[in-house]
């Protein structure tokens, strides 16, 4: 294994006390980890919160800052961050508005987030979970943990974030999230495997000649695995896994202010048809160079053109990644007025940064 | 003996600490398998945690406090999905312990069957998931039956970890449907469930500190 480290055991701390010293408007608190603005916000704006296992930089620490996410709990690599850090971290940040989580889709995440919501519900601070769950390449809900929260995650802390600046309240910002959930979906696929630092091998075994089409971003196993094959190749599987896909239907825990407890909610993504307008997002996992991004966009650009769908904004470049991995993803999100708006607002964060 | 005291169940946590370490690399390696291979690493961190903290969990003033203590001090250092899951079970068990400074075959049943309640609340597992569950639910089943037919806490113990071995060996035929490993179907068949195999360790430590 040959990574920039020190010790293995100090590596989260040691990264976020970089990002402070190298990002001034960020203040970062170890015990428990937490990584926020360093200027309060104004009174009554919803705190958009997030987090997750280490290992994705730059989300979501690199999306802390004015336009984006308020606060983000990272976790050891790859694994979920505990609930006492969204609790402490919330409590630190929360402006009289409410607390929105954006969480991801993974079992871990879900439950630690889910705690963290009882928490600060049950001192009446009103906290709403809203789930990421756009990666394609898990087909159904009904024997797995559903599909996982991959690009689409970057996409709505950013707008989300800008309503939030708006002056949208919880519910709206909430609705909002919502309705980029059910607009984005996404496919990854992987040429090499990543390693883990405390492991210090290889997460999974795959051969020099072969690809994993539809990767999740710690090495989960996609659809298939294939002979690796032309860049058009591999962006033509992708764009048709995500422009094919029917529409999803699934039931999401969401807090219920009402009755104080989880109720779930049904949400359901529309297939995507010609005449869409799209944010695209084509992502590194790491390790591929952003010149071989550039080469998927115009392949993806194509295919979507002769759709007549057509890209109206786009992220080219590393944002969600999968430590050393090599490899891809495309993330496509349905745009409309609303949300177009939001993502054109300024933001100023160390991974996005646009505007005034 | 008749019932379980604070001390036994310290006892039982620190036992469970040192499995942890000595099988950190073996539940790793589980996990790794069909999961993200990062079971042994977490398990270890929190009950290293736990380990740290034995003096002031000695004396806690009765079982209720020295389970909601440990639960408290899983769920913020072990992380993943086990952290949420045995904090839960610590937790909801230290519910039904009002008071109580030590446990008779029932209380030891009702504790756990209120905390295993809450673990299947919390990650929504029933029995053939290839879970955790798939060791804890039949143990607490079998304290029921031990407690029905009268048997002593040692012999409860012994049915006990039986069942729970059982348990754990059955994951192996299992398809996952929960935890990352559900992403890999039908080719999660034929590798154990390391979180079943953590609840195994952890139920067979309490036998072994009180035995």
């Amino acid at each position: 294994m040959k990574k920039l480290i020190n010790k293995i055991e100090d590596v989260i701390v040691e990264q976020m006390q970089g990002m402070a010293v190298a990002h001034p408007d960020l203040r970062i608190n170890l015990e428990p980890k937490y990584i926020c603005r360093n200027k309060a916000t104004k009174k009554g704006k919803v705190v958009i919160l997030s987090g997750g296992g280490s290992g994705h930089e730059p989300m979501h620490g690199g999306f802390v800052g004015v336009g984006m996410l308020d606060a983000a709990c990272p976790g050891e690599v790859f694994t979920s961050p505990t609930p006492d850090q969204m609790y402490e971290c919330a409590k630190a940040v929360e402006n009289g508005g409410g607390v929105l989580f954006l969480v991801k889709n993974y079992t871990g995440d879900v439950m630690n987030f889910e705690m963290a919501a009882e928490m600060l519900n049950s001192e009446g601070i009103e906290t709403q979970n809203i789930l990421i769950d756009d990666d394609v390449a898990v087909k159904d809900s009904l024997y797995t943990a559903g599909r996982r929260g991959v690009g689409t995650t970057v996409i709505m802390e950013k707008i989300v974030g800008a309503a939030s600046e708006a002056g949208y309240n919880l519910n709206e910002c909430a609705n909002l999230a919502r309705k980029v959930n059910s607009r984005g979906r996404s496919m990854g696929i992987a040429l090499t495997s990543c390693i883990v630092p405390a492991a210090g091998k290889p997460n999974f075994d795959i051969d020099e000649d072969e690809i994993e089409i539809g990767v999740g971003i710690h090495g989960e196993p996609g659809r298939k695995r294939i002979a690796h094959t032309t860049a058009d190749e591999i962006t033509f599987i992708l764009t048709n896994a995500i422009l094919d896909d029917e529409d999803y239907t699934r039931q999401l825990n969401e807090w219920d202010a009402e009755s104080s407890g989880w109720k779930e909610k049904t949400l359901v993504s529309e297939s995507f048809k010609s005449g869409d307008k799209m944010i695209a997002m084509v992502n590194s996992l790491g390790s591929t160079p952003v010149s071989e991004l550039y080469s998927v966009y115009r392949k993806l650009d194509e295919i979507c053109a002769e759709k007549e769908i057509s890209l109206v904004r786009n992220l080219v470049g590393a944002y969600i990644t999968a430590l050393d991995m090599q490899g891809c993803s495309i993330t496509l999100v349905r745009a409309d007025e609303e949300i177009l708006k939001f993502w054109d607002s300024p933001v100023n964060t160390p991974g996005l940064r646009w505007g005034k | 003996m008749k019932t379980i005291n604070i001390t036994q169940l310290v006892k039982w946590l620190e036992n469970s600490a040192l499995v942890m370490r000595e099988n950190k690399d073996y539940l790793t390696k589980l996990d790794s398998d069909i999961g993200d291979a990062d079971h042994g690493f977490n398990m270890e961190r929190g009950f290293n945690k736990v380990l740290e903290k034995l003096d002031e969990l000695s004396a806690s003033k009765d079982i209720a406090s020295l389970f909601k203590n440990t639960g408290m001090t899983l769920i913020s250092s072990i992380g993943g999905a086990s952290g949420p899951l045995y904090g839960t079970l610590f937790l909801q068990a230290s519910i039904v312990l009002k008071d109580k400074t030590e446990l008779n075959l029932r209380d030891l049943k009702d504790c756990l069957d209120n905390g295993v309640n809450g673990v299947k609340l919390r990650g929504k597992a029933s029995i053939g998931d290839k879970t955790m569950i798939d060791v804890l639910d039949p143990v607490v089943q079998s304290l029921s039956d031990s407690l029905n037919a009268e048997l002593s806490i040692s012999e409860a113990l012994t049915d006990m970890v039986q069942v729970a071995e059982k348990g754990m060996k059955s994951t192996t035929d299992l398809i996952a449907k929960k935890g990352r490993a559900s992403y890999l179907g039908e080719r999660s068949i034929g590798h154990q469930d390391a979180g079943a195999t953590s609840s195994y360790l952890i139920v067979k430590s309490l036998k072994k500190a009180i035995n």
